[in-house]
């Protein structure tokens, strides 16, 4: 009965942060059923994130961006633009991969920081001062890849990013089929997350601080360390971890761990709920805002990377309205207009379920008109569950 | 020539918790000058707003009677269609509209559908000339000064068929010619037959022109006083505005006062660029340790501008002065520098610039010095919980668990969070601005004592209070600020209430 109690306890409690994911699961659970298996089938999946790879590291980036109360449309152009230099890099420079990611990252957080400028030194709004940015980098895409139209890329370590998957040991007869190296990623993923948690509770335990109640403790370990086993046994089904998942998996790591963990995220957190409050708390709310703007550039440019790579080409049209896929994104990840709220994973969440959403009216060969009307549906819904249970919280 | 133009009788106003109007009556004759002074806080902006419908009837008990007949205003528009205007404070024009749209903004002159822009000016320039202001109507507000932009809202008021104008602080930014200029017109409009309230806090502006002062003290009449009776004069203003027993709510300390200044400002001059002028003139100040220093003054007066322009001058003021700290000079160019030098800053307006209040009571106290808990940039959430427990308990912030969100909490444990935070910097000097504003008796006592306890830990305090009673029992040395210059320095044996009011409506 007391175990119940708990369970009801803490949904009601974190409902605003499991809102998503509950939603991600039904909306998966609703493809499967309608597409009679399809959906959840490895191949499928397999390809889902590989698409949403290029969108999430940017929504990863966008949240950043909203929680100090600005906002970065020139992204998408800037992806494609980058993407671009990069194969112009190997194709007319003949660089090679190992400098050329670099290189972009570098020229990306450049035009991160440039937009910075603008808006933190110079007092422009954000959203004119990337507009402008939009329009530069939709012209330098076109202008780079006038003379050429589609760059196509020969070099397969850069096409592996978009297309290719982690190694695996040789067959040696056990579980044939089944991506051997993945699982064994899964298996040490969870006895990393198991015991990560354990130390933490000791931690608080010899500071005294109350804890979660043992049963709550190992139903959230058991179900964490499932929904881990599940994703990898998916995935190890088809070809395994792709490096697209790496990348994002890598970024949203790090950029979970800066904005709960550090000073930095604090800080960015802090100049989002109240920036007059942050600057007289002793932080300098310029340089947040070039840090921001600084990171939300090299994913931009990462993210083009993962773009270009997957079409293992340059495009003329690379990037198009990909910023409004990472601003509804983070929206539908729970992320506030108003500043100061959001969280690098909720993006992360809202990325897939938009790219669910395509992925399963497609298998279900919904007509694209209907797709956007229900996208854009989905979009307000979450911004309209996000706003209720705010004020169900005060 | 004796009539009564406007009667509020038994007009009682509350707030949740506070009664801001008790039983005021007021009583305007036509064609007269009537003052209406008070302390902050005293009910004179209340008793504007019953007055011009911001309030709306049955919000408030009581009556309103305009030229004979019984008000019942439901909102602004009613009262202006009856003839009286208010010009507040912060005028309410638009900067980037013209001077003649500006005046007939709200009641456009009209010949069928459209505006007669014609008409409009000539008309705007009548009205002009009625203030004696000689501009050209079809500049742009924003480019003309206050006192300029004072006489268009004036004229604004004129352009509709105005019986009654009341004036709440007009001069209060203007400086000593444009207040001139504008007591010469409100004397000239008398004599054309308009009556006026003035609202001031310079008493020596109200007995230049009153014919009768009404005093207000914490929501309730003290007196109508008439000028050529012979019954206003600066004294018997003072001594009625300020008529309040001190009770002691302040607790005892031992003075703690070592003799050697932690904190100095020298020739401390504050330009602020967007309004244009200097606004503080010639600060000199020096706090010992130890000691706790007030900042006396009326609102507007200058003592948060000179706060912030110490704290590393967050608002970019230009700013020309010495300012020394534990015997080193500084230049502090941001308030992660004055933190560093050991200053604390607790701001006026906590929910505006004070605290984050999305966030819960531990991330606000550690903010200001988060590094203190973090190791390699990363933060430790134990140490943090610590620490703000800590703070939790030895100021008795009365809260579920520091969990919450600083936004749930009543303002006297928000002000507790707030100088939590500042206490958690470890400075030498705290500043407190306001630090009982808006807060219960028994949270103000704690607060109080918290004060005691610091000082006598070492710790020196620059208080800022517009609360006389506060500043009496609270202060071992009194500075007075007046139209941003320090009006005179006061030990806290000298200190009366009358002695500041005298220096503070200087």
């Amino acid at each position: 009965m007391a175990f119940i109690k708990n369970v009801q306890k803490t949904i009601k409690e974190n409902i605003r942060d499991y809102g998503m994911f509950i939603a991600l699961f039904a909306i998966m659970i609703f493809f499967t059923i309608t597409t009679k298996g399809i959906f959840i089938s490895p191949r499928n999946i397999s390809n889902l994130v590989n698409q949403t790879g290029y969108i999430a590291v940017l929504a990863v980036g966008m949240t950043l961006v909203i929680v100090i109360r600005h906002i970065d449309l020139s992204v998408g152009f800037l992806a494609g633009f980058m993407g671009a230099i990069s194969a112009i890099a190997m194709v007319s420079w003949h660089l090679p991969v190992g400098v050329v990611i670099p290189l972009v990252l570098i020229l990306g957080i450049l035009a991160g920081l440039l937009t910075a400028f603008l808006v933190a030194k110079l007092g422009i709004p954000a959203f004119v001062a990337s507009l402008a940015g939009w329009l530069i980098y939709r012209g330098a895409l076109l202008l780079v890849t006038l003379k050429t139209g589609t760059i196509i890329i020969p070099n397969a370590t850069y096409n592996a990013i978009g297309n290719g998957y982690i190694p695996d040991i040789p067959d040696i007869g056990i579980l044939p089929g089944a991506h051997k190296v993945t699982l064994l990623l899964g298996i040490l993923a969870v006895i990393f997350f198991v015991i990560g948690e354990i130390k933490n509770r000791e931690k608080k335990k010899a500071y005294d601080f109350e804890v979660s109640s043992m049963d709550m403790f190992i139903m959230k370990m058991i179900f964490v360390s499932a929904l881990i086993m599940a994703v990898t046994w998916v995935l190890a089904g088809y070809n395994g971890l792709s490096w697209t998942f790496v990348i994002v998996l890598v970024v949203t790591l790090v950029y979970h761990f800066i904005s709960t963990q550090t000073v930095l995220g604090r800080y960015i957190y802090a100049v989002g709920g109240n920036p007059e409050a942050a600057e007289l708390s002793g932080i300098n709310v310029k340089t947040i805002t070039y840090i921001v703007f600084g990171s939300m550039g090299m994913l931009s440019a990462l993210s083009g990377i993962l773009y270009t790579s997957r079409l293992q080409s340059a495009t003329t049209i690379a990037g198009q309205l990909f910023e409004m896929d990472a601003i509804a994104a983070a929206y539908v990840g729970g992320v506030s207009a108003s500043g100061g709220v959001g969280r690098v994973t909720g993006s992360i969440i809202g990325a897939f379920v938009m790219m669910s959403l395509t992925s399963g009216m497609n298998l279900m060969t919904i007509d694209i008109s209907s797709q956007y009307i229900v996208k854009g549906a989905v979009l307000a819904a979450a911004v309209i569950f996000d706003v209720a249970t705010r004020n169900r919280s005060k | 020539m004796d009539k009564t133009i406007l009667e509020m009788q038994h007009i009682t106003k509350e707030f949740p918790g506070v009664r801001a109007l008790d039983d005021v009556c007021f009583s305007v004759t036509d064609k007269e000058i009537h003052c209406l002074v008070g302390e902050n806080g005293a009910g004179k902006s209340t008793l504007m707003k019953v007055l011009s419908g911001v309030y709306p009837h049955g919000d408030y008990e009581g009556e309103i009677i305009f030229n004979g007949t019984v008000q019942k205003y439901s909102n602004i528009s009613d009262s202006k269609k009856a003839g009286i205007a208010i010009i507040y404070q912060e005028l309410a024009l638009i900067p980037e509209l013209t001077v003649y749209e500006n005046i007939f903004l709200g009641h456009e002159i009209k010949s069928g559908l459209v505006i007669d822009w014609n008409e409009t000016i000539q008309k705007a320039t009548q009205m002009l000339k009625k203030v004696g202001l000689d501009v050209n109507p079809t500049v742009k507000v924003k480019e003309l000064g206050l006192g300029k932009q004072q006489l268009i809202e004036i004229a604004k008021a004129l352009s509709v068929d105005v019986k009654l104008l009341i004036l709440d602080e007009p001069t209060s930014a203007l400086n000593e010619t444009d207040s001139e200029n504008l007591m010469k017109l409100l004397r000239d409009l008398k004599k054309h037959g308009v009556t006026s309230v003035l609202i001031s806090h310079k008493l020596k502006e109200v007995i230049g022109i009153a014919d009768r002062v009404t005093v207000l003290r914490d929501g309730r009449t003290i007196c109508t006083l008439d000028a050529q009776k012979g019954e206003v004069s600066e004294n018997i203003l003072i001594k009625h505005m300020v008529g309040r027993e001190i009770n002691n709510v302040y607790p005892k300390r031992k003075s703690t006062i070592v003799d050697a200044n932690v904190f100095e400002v020298k020739d401390w001059h504050v330009y602020d660029p967007k309004v244009g002028r200097e606004i503080l003139k010639n600060i000199n100040l020096n706090v010992r340790k130890g000691e706790i220093v007030s900042l006396a003054g009326l609102m507007g007066s200058g003592r948060t501008e000179l706060a912030l322009s110490l704290f590393g001058n967050p608002r970019k003021y230009r700013v020309n002065g010495e300012m020394v700290v534990s015997g080193k000079q500084v230049h502090l160019t941001h308030p992660e520098h004055a933190i560093k030098a050991g200053l604390a800053y607790v701001t006026e307006d906590r929910k505006g610039n004070g605290l984050i209040l999305i966030q819960d009571i531990k991330q606000n106290i550690t903010l200001a010095n988060l590094r203190a808990i973090a190791e390699n940039g990363v933060v430790n959430s134990n140490e943090e919980v610590v620490a703000s427990k800590e703070y939790k308990n030895s100021l008795n912030i009365k809260t579920p668990s520091i969990e919450q969100k600083v936004l749930n909490l009543s303002g006297g444990n928000q002000q507790k969070v707030s100088v939590a935070k500042w206490l958690f910097v470890h400075p030498q000097i705290l500043i407190l601005d306001e630090p009982t504003r808006g807060i219960d008796v028994g949270a103000k006592y704690e607060i109080y004592m918290i004060m005691n306890k610091l000082v006598e830990q070492g710790m020196s305090i620059i208080m800022i209070s517009s609360e006389l009673p506060e500043i009496l029992g609270m202060s071992d040395r009194i500075y007075v600020v007046s139209s941003g210059r320090i009006a005179g320095e006061l030990s806290a044996n000298e200190a009366t209430q009358e002695r500041i009011m005298q220096l503070a409506t200087d």
